[in-house]
């Protein structure tokens, strides 16, 4: 369910709902408005990370279709999501290769470390997990991506260390931060 | 001509990707040597080689070099880009038993330069359709050349084309399906990112003869770079008067946009892809009406996927007649394969129809991985099945891999070795497809559900006798009864192992036994006391608690407590964890 609406928009929000409009106006009307949804659905995907409720309603009132219909599509395809994206997001190969190189171990192992379930982020907002399709890197198989990063030939003991780079990674980027440099900024992807 | 490109690919096994860090250094030295406007350095996808570490291609003139070290990089600057000198311990002999039409260009030319895809004959199979063909001409090429789709049903594309070309509309389109499913392929991928104008322009020659003025192209979101290579080469495209108006002075005029997939593994199916183009859940229609009669927007549309397409050029270029000599009777021309699994080579490889599974898993792939025996070999997928060791001198083409029970399916191939367990092997398929159903008819959601838990009761020791022909029933069901292709099909790994590997299935519920070590549930670890050195190593890494013990009297697993994890198994360095 959409949970209900609790706090006002904020002004970053109102700013990209504002480049969200201006999106629906310039885009090309797909046949109709109905075939401009997925567009629509995957330009806010890419500017908020995921899709918020506000840039739901938005383009459900632009483009005259209804909310559920938008709700219904966006849980339909995994690639949407509803929830913003964790800091480090992780996927895991679901590909045959990497499933006969024993990938199975390592969803195990990391869902114990993080003790999160598929699609869910971390209480902190650190870590995230997913599952991909074929990475294309099969020959390296089983594969594990975080963010950019991509780690071949996984063993599931390898997956603490791999934790703690991006915690210490992350701890390293907020003191540079207050230090005033500033150059480490994670905007998600 | 005297601009050099260099191509840049790590092919190395178990090691990180270096491509960025000497892409780098590449760069940094051609500024050195003042060659960074002469040549060019391009990272690519795919080049044709594996597991040689480092590998460079240099063009003109297609030399490769492989396990190239930092040290040989400045040599390769002076010796061959400088002086075209070819450093004979560095370069790699091309692989024979392969035959690039596909690939033709991947790998070869930079993707995003639209002079290099010009030098290769690019759009020139364009220009002889729309200026000195007929529709039907084309179409009487494809008939001769025998193409057949290579989505995974392997119709013949002139009959589609033809089909949609014969429907009277005054609006038709052209789809190229770029979603590929199969969790284990890539090679659509590979195309679009590595040869992007090739589809194009084969589109382009589709659209000419179906009468088409619109094209899509319905790619996977998840592949960003074949996204963009896709939208720089129409970019290309139209500012070279390629797309748009009056093509070439002819009255021939198409446009192209891009649509992106969401994840979704039916949307590959063409009648689920057609719905999501529409702003729509991407469930499947009923079929008839076909939609190269009624298809998007009730328009006549053919959609073909991304290696159908781009073989068509080729074709046209070299005539149907050519391509028709290429393979077996039935199956025409090559087909691109993902190789994986225990061999040594993985990667795309390019056969022409009809070669056996030997010499692909042998001569290409470079043989078994380990010392262990080859088992079988999955082909198509989630729609497909295995092939035993029995079958490896069968070639490949599209009835052959039927007859044995398997399908060609978009191209995955996974060599499995005595390590690997077929239960285990379908039950991954069949989860996949469980997993991606969409729910819309009742023999796909509740059969799939049904058949899944019947085989993680067998995998979990919990399997009763009745249980295979209960499987074999529903499977029955599904595959008469379902809508669309996932469901009629979802169950074919599961009858391909049941059909070849009984005897698995059989020590898995009486014998309570995983053969290959696989199935976690019915294994039992122990320790060997006399191998055991007493190191405690096992005792820290069990977090259930299962094993007890000390320095002085040694270690006990506790199989009560042992949730079997394996963890012991791997850390023990004395191998005095038996499991089995
Ligand atoms: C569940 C399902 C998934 C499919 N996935 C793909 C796919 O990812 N790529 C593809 O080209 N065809 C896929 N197909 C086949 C398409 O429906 C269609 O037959 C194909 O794109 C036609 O192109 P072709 O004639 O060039 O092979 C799929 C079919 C089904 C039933
Ligand atoms: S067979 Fe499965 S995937 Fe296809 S329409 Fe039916 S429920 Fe959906
Ligand atoms: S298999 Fe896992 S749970 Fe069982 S004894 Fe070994 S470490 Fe402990
Ligand atoms: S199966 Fe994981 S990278 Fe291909």
């Amino acid at each position: 369910m959409i949970p209900a609406k609790t706090k006002p928009i904020s002004k970053e929000t109102q700013s990209k709902l504002k480049k969200v409009g201006e999106y629906l106006e310039t885009s090309p009307r797909l046949k109709d408005q109905q075939g401009q949804l997925m567009g629509a659905l995957h330009y806010v995907q890419t500017l908020f990370g995921y899709l918020p409720q506000e840039a739901m309603e938005y383009i459900s009132e632009k483009l005259s279709i209804p909310t559920a219909h938008i709700y219904g599509m966006a849980t339909f395809y995994n690639y949407f999501s509803l929830q913003p994206k964790a800091k480090y997001q992780i996927y895991l190969c679901k590909g045959t290769a990497c499933y006969v190189a024993g990938g199975a171990r390592i969803q195990e192992r990391l869902k114990e470390e993080l003790k999160i379930g598929l699609g869910e982020t971390t209480p902190d907002g650190m870590f995230g997990w997913n599952i991909t399709r074929c990475l294309g890197c099969c020959g390296l198989s089983p594969v594990m991506q975080v963010n950019e990063d991509i780690y071949v030939r996984m063993v599931p003991e390898k997956i603490p260390a791999i934790l703690e780079k991006y915690r210490r990674q992350d701890k390293k980027a907020a003191k540079v931060k207050e230090a005033g440099i500033g150059a480490f900024d994670h905007p998600g992807k | 001509m005297d601009k050099k490109i260099v191509l840049l690919k790590d092919t190395s096994i178990g090691a990180a990707d270096k491509t960025k860090e000497y892409y780098s250094l590449i760069l940094n030295l051609l500024r050195d040597q003042n060659l960074q406007d002469s040549v060019q350095v391009v990272r690519v996808a795919d080049i044709g080689f594996y597991d040689q570490g480092l590998v460079l291609k240099i063009l003109p003139g297609q030399v490769t070099y492989g396990r190239v070290q930092e040290s040989d990089l400045l040599p390769v600057i002076t010796e061959t880009i400088q002086g075209n000198k070819v450093l004979d311990r560095l370069a790699l002999e091309p692989n024979e038993k392969q035959l690039r039409i596909v690939l033709r260009n991947c790998g070869q030319i930079d993707p995003e330069n639209f002079d290099d895809y010009i030098a290769a004959d690019g759009y020139a199979a364009l220009k002889k359709v729309i200026t000195e063909y007929k529709p039907e001409q084309v179409i009487e090429q494809l008939k001769a050349s025998g193409l057949r789709g290579r989505g995974g049903a392997g119709y013949p594309t002139w009959m589609k084309w033809n089909f949609a070309r014969q429907v009277k509309a005054e609006q038709k389109y052209i789809v190229c399906n770029g979603d590929e499913g199969d969790p284990g392929a890539y090679m659509d991928r590979s195309v679009l990112e590595g040869d992007p104008h090739s589809v194009i322009e084969g589109m382009m020659i589709g659209a000419y003869a179906i009468g088409a003025s619109q094209g899509y192209f319905y790619i996977r979101a998840e592949y960003p770079l074949a996204v963009e290579r896709i939208q720089k080469a129409i970019a290309q495209a139209y500012e070279y008067g390629l797309l748009g108006k009056n093509i070439l002075g002819t009255d021939f005029s198409f446009d192209v946009e891009i649509r992106l997939g969401a994840g979704a593994f039916v949307c590959g199916e063409e009648t689920a892809l057609l719905a999501s183009i529409e702003g729509k859940r991407g469930t499947p229609q009923p079929r008839p009406p076909y939609p190269s009669i009624k298809g998007l927007w009730g328009k006549p549309t053919v959609i073909n996927n991304v290696e159908t397409l781009a073989n068509i050029p080729v074709i046209l270029l070299k005539g149907g007649a050519w391509f028709g000599k290429i393979g077996t009777e039935k199956s025409k021309g090559t087909k691109v394969f993902a190789l994986t699994g225990k061999i040594k080579n993985s990667g795309l490889i390019e056969v022409p129809m009809g070669t056996t599974i030997r010499d692909i898993v042998y001569h290409i792939g470079g043989g078994m991985l380990a010392s262990k025996g080859i088992k079988a070999v999955q082909t198509g997928g989630p729609s497909g099945g295995v092939i035993p060791k029995e079958f490896l001198d069968e070639p490949v083409d599209y009835e052959n891999l039927q007859k044995l029970g398997s399908i060609m399916g978009s191209g995955g191939m996974i060599v499995m070795d005595e390590d690997d367990c077929l239960v285990d092997i379908a039950k991954f398929y069949l989860k996949f497809c469980v997993e991606e159903s969409c729910g819309k008819c009742a023999p796909c959601r509740i059969g799939g559900f049904q058949m899944l838990s019947l085989l993680e009761n067998i995998t979990s020791g919990k399997g009763t006798a009745s249980d295979l022909a209960k499987m074999r029933r529903i499977a029955l069901a599904m595959q008469k009864a379902s809508l669309c292709g996932l469901g009629q099909t979802a169950s074919n790994p599961v009858l391909s192992t049941l059909k070849y590997f009984a005897a698995e299935y059989k020590s898995h519920i009486e014998d309570k036994k995983c053969v290959a070590g696989k199935c976690r549930y019915l294994l039992n670890y122990q320790i060997i006391p006399e191998k055991c050195k007493k190191c405690g190593l096992c005792l820290t890494n069990c977090v259930f608690g299962a094993i007890t013990g000390n320095r002085e009297q040694g270690y006990i697993l506790d199989p009560a407590k042992c949730t079997k994890c394996g963890r012991c198994y791997e850390v023990c360095k004395f191998k005095a964890i038996n499991k089995g």
